[in-house]
C-alpha cells in the first residue's frame, strides 16, 4: 500500500538541517556542558533515520552514498590517533593537551586535543547506529 | 610511566582498524595481520624483558595518577601470558590463511581477531577492576562474531547458547565491581587491596570474593559452570577454536588467580578452600568427558576444562611453590592447547570427519603431522622433560606439602588420563590401516602444519629450558605471593 506521506517528506526536509546543526551545537558543547561525541553521533543519526522513515533505504542511499563501516574505523582512527599522538610525546596513551588561542571573531577559544578524540567518538557512534538500522531495514 | 606497557593492545587494535579499510582485498589483510601480529611479539619479549630487569610497570592512562585515573599495570604474570597470547594469535593466523575460507576473510574476520587479541591483552595488563570488565567486554564482542562467523547451522544453534551465557555472567561481573565499589570506595585493584586489608576478614568481602568467583568461573570454566563449553567451543573452525580454548578460558582463570591473591586472601579458610573443591571437582568432571568422548574435538576441549581445574588447584593452595607451579602450567597450557586445536583441525580438514571411528592409519601418509601430535600429546600429560611436567610436578609437590592430599592425588591421577584420552586419538587415528578420505588432495597440510609445530616446539623448548625460564616465572609468583609488591609499584608509597 503506498501510503500519502506528503507532510512528513516537506518537514522532514526542513527538520533535518536543524536535526544536523542542533546536533553539532551539542557535540561542541560538550566540553564543558552536556553533550558531547556519543550524544551528537546519535542525534546526527536520529536525522538520518527520521530521513529513512520520511524517504525509503534507495532514496536515502543516493542522497548519502556512504559506506557506514568504513566511517567506523575512520572514527577509531581518529580516537585512537589522538591517543597515540601521546606516545610520541612520549606522555602516557590518551593523555591531552590544549591551549587558549585568539582567533578572530570567536575571541579567546579553548583549543583541546579532545575535541579530535570526540570527533572519532562521533563518527563511531554515526557509523554503528547507522549500519545496525540499515542492516536491520534490508531485511524487509 | 612506560608506554611500552600498552604496544600489545595498541598494536592490534590500530591494526584491526586499518584492516577495516581492506575488508575486500584479502592478500593486504594476511599480510597487514601477519606483520602487526609479529610487531606484537617483539613488543610483548621488550617488556617481559623490560619488566625482568625493573620490575613492575605501570603506566597511568591520561596521565591521571592512580588511584584516580585507569591504571596498567605489568607484572611479570601480565606480561609473559600477554607474549603467550601474541606467540598463539600468530600460529592461529598462519592456520586461518589457508583454511578459514575466503567468505570469511570478507567478513571481517582478520580485523575481529585483531580486536579478539586487544581484549585479552587488555585483560591481562589493566590494573583497575571496571577497565578489567570492558576488556572483557571488547574480548566477548569479538568471540561472539567469530563464533557467529560463516553462520553455519551449529553455529547459530551454539552461538544463542554461548550470548547468552556470557551476557548474564558479564551482568553479574557488573554487579560483583558495583559491591566491592560499594564496600572499599576504589576500582584501582592495588588501591582495593590496600582497603580490603584495612577492612581485615569482613563477612561481606567473602560474599563478594564467591561472587567474582562465580562471575570468573562461567568465563573460565570451572565446574559446575562449565556446561557451555563443550558445546559453544565444538561449533567454530579450528583457527577459532584454538583462539577461544587458549585464550578465553585463561582470562577467567588469570582472573580468579589475580583477584584471589590480591585481593581476597584473608579468609582462605573459606574462601579458597572453596576453590579447591571447585578445581577438583572441575578435574575429575573434565578427565570424564576426556575420556568418554570418541570424538577428537570433543576430547581437546574436555581436556581445557582437566586443565583449568588443575591450575585453580595450585592457585588455591596458595603458597609460592602452587603459585609458581600454577603459573608454569598456565603458560604451558594455553601454548599446548592451541597447538592441539590447530593439530585437530589438520585432522579434520584431511579426513573430514572428528569421529575417531572414522578415522585411521594417518601417520602413514602425514608423519609429520603424526609425531608433532605424538610431542604434543606427551607435553600436554606432562611426561618429562616436555613443558607441563614442571608446572604439574611443583602444584603436586605443594598440594602434598600442605597435606592436600585428596587434591594432589587427583591431579596426579588426571595426568594418567589426560594422556590415556589423547594417546586414544594418536592410537586410533594415527595407527591401523590407511585409508582414503575425500578432498585429502588439496589439504595444505604442510602450511598448516607450521603453526602447531611452532608451538609444539615451544611447548619443548620450555620443557627443556626449564631452569633457564625458572627465575623468570618464580619472579611473576613472586608478586602474587607478597601483594605489596603489587601494590607499592602501582601506589609508589
Amino acid at each position: 500500500m503506498k501510503t500519502n506521506d506528503v507532510i512528513l517528506q516537506t518537514v522532514t526536509k526542513f527538520t533535518l538541517f536543524v536535526i544536523i546543526l542542533f546536533s553539532i551545537h551539542l557535540f561542541f558543547a560538550g566540553h564543558y556542558y552536556p553533550g558531547g561525541g556519543f550524544i551528537g553521533g546519535l542525534m546526527t543519526s536520529g536525522a538520518i533515520v527520521l530521513l529513512l522513515l520520511a524517504f525509503d533505504i534507495k532514496t536515502v542511499k543516493a542522497i548519502l552514498p556512504i559506506d557506514y563501516i568504513k566511517v567506523i574505523a575512520i572514527g577509531l582512527l581518529f580516537s585512537i590517533g589522538t591517543g597515540a599522538g601521546a606516545l610520541i610525546l612520549d606522555m602516557p596513551f590518551l593523555t591531552h593537551a590544549f591551549t587558549y588561542v585568539d582567533l578572530p571573531l570567536l575571541g579567546k577559544t579553548s583549543l583541546h586535543t579532545a575535541v579530535l578524540f570526540d570527533t572519532g567518538v562521533f563518527l563511531v557512534v554515526i557509523g554503528v547506529t547507522m549500519t545496525i538500522i540499515q542492516t536491520i531495514g534490508e531485511s524487509e | 610511566m612506560n608506554n611500552l606497557i600498552i604496544l600489545p593492545i595498541l598494536i592490534p587494535l590500530i591494526t584491526g582498524v586499518i584492516l577495516i579499510f581492506f575488508s575486500k582485498k584479502i592478500l593486504a589483510q594476511r599480510w597487514i595481520s601477519a606483520i602487526s601480529s609479529i610487531l606484537t611479539i617483539i613488543a610483548a619479549v621488550l617488556l617481559v624483558n623490560h619488566v625482568y630487569k625493573n620490575g613492575i610497570q605501570t603506566m597511568d592512562v591520561s596521565n591521571w595518577e592512580a588511584p584516580y585515573g585507569i591504571t596498567l599495570v605489568s607484572d611479570m604474570l601480565s606480561a609473559l601470558l600477554v607474549l603467550t597470547t601474541s606467540v598463539i594469535a600468530l600460529a592461529a593466523l598462519f592456520y586461518s590463511f589457508k583454511s578459514i575460507g575466503i567468505e570469511r576473510e570478507k567478513f571481517y574476520y582478520y580485523p575481529v581477531v585483531n580486536f579478539l587479541l586487544v581484549g585479552v591483552n587488555g585483560a591481562f595488563t589493566t590494573g583497575d577492576i571496571f577497565n578489567l570488565f570492558v576488556f572483557f567486554e571488547v574480548m566477548l564482542m569479538s568471540s561472539y562474531v567469530l563464533m557467529v562467523l560463516g553462520g553455519t547451522k551449529i553455529q547459530l544453534r551454539e552461538s544463542i547458547k554461548y550470548i547468552l551465557v556470557n551476557v548474564i555472567s558479564s551482568a553479574l561481573f557488573v554487579i560483583a565491581v558495583a559491591y566491592l565499589y560499594s564496600v572499599v570506595g576504589t576500582l584501582n585493584m592495588a588501591h582495593i587491596s590496600v582497603r580490603i586489608s584495612e577492612i581485615g576478614n569482613a563477612g561481606i568481602i567473602t560474599i563478594i570474593a564467591v561472587l567474582f568467583l562465580i562471575v570468573f568461573g562461567l568465563k573460565g570454566a570451572i565446574f559446575p559452570l562449565y556446561f557451555w563449553l563443550p558445546g559453544s567451543y565444538y561449533a567454530p573452525p579450528a583457527p577459532i577454536m584454538a583462539l577461544f580454548g587458549a585464550l578465553l578460558t585463561k582470562v577467567g582463570v588469570y582472573s580468579i588467580t589475580r583477584t584471589y591473591t590480591l585481593f581476597f586472601y584473608h579468609d582462605a579458610g573459606y574462601t579458597h578452600q572453596l576453590l579447591q573443591i571447585l578445581a577438583i571437582m572441575t578435574i575429575i568432571a573434565g578427565v570424564i568427558g576426556a575420556i568418554a568422548y570418541l570424538d577428537i574435538k570433543k576430547i581437546i576441549i574436555y581436556n581445557i576444562i582437566v586443565a583449568v581445574g588443575v591450575i585453580l588447584f595450585g592457585v588455591s593452595v596458595l603458597t609460592q611453590e602452587s603459585l609458581t607451579g600454577s603459573i608454569f602450567y598456565l603458560i604451558h597450557d594455553m601454548n599446548i592447547k592451541a597447538a592441539l586445536f590447530l593439530l585437530v583441525g589438520i585432522i579434520i580438514r584431511i579426513t573430514g570427519t572428528s569421529d575417531l571411528d572414522k578415522i585411521s592409519g594417518l601417520l602413514h601418509r602425514y608423519p609429520g603431522l603424526g609425531w608433532t601430535f605424538f610431542i604434543a600429546a606427551l607435553a600436554l600429560a606432562g611426561i618429562p622433560p616436555l613443558s607441563g611436567f614442571a608446572g604439574k610436578l611443583m602444584i603436586v609437590r605443594a598440594g602434598f606439602e600442605v597435606e592436600s592430599y585428596v587434591g594432589a592425588g587427583i591431579v596426579l591421577m588426571s595426568s594418567l588420563l589426560v594422556l590415556f584420552s589423547v594417546m586414544k586419538i594418536f592410537i586410533k587415528g594415527f595407527w591401523g590401516a590407511p585409508r582414503a578420505y575425500k578432498g585429502e588432495e588439496d589439504a595444505p597440510v604442510k602450511w598448516l602444519l607450521f603453526g602447531p609445530a611452532l608451538l609444539t616446539a615451544f611447548a619443548v623448548l620450555y620443557g627443556v629450558g626449564t631452569e633457564a625460564i625458572y627465575p623468570v616465572i618464580s619472579m611473576a609468583a613472586e608478586t602474587l605471593a607478597n601483594p605489596e609488591i603489587y601494590i607499592n609499584a602501582v601506589l609508589k608509597e
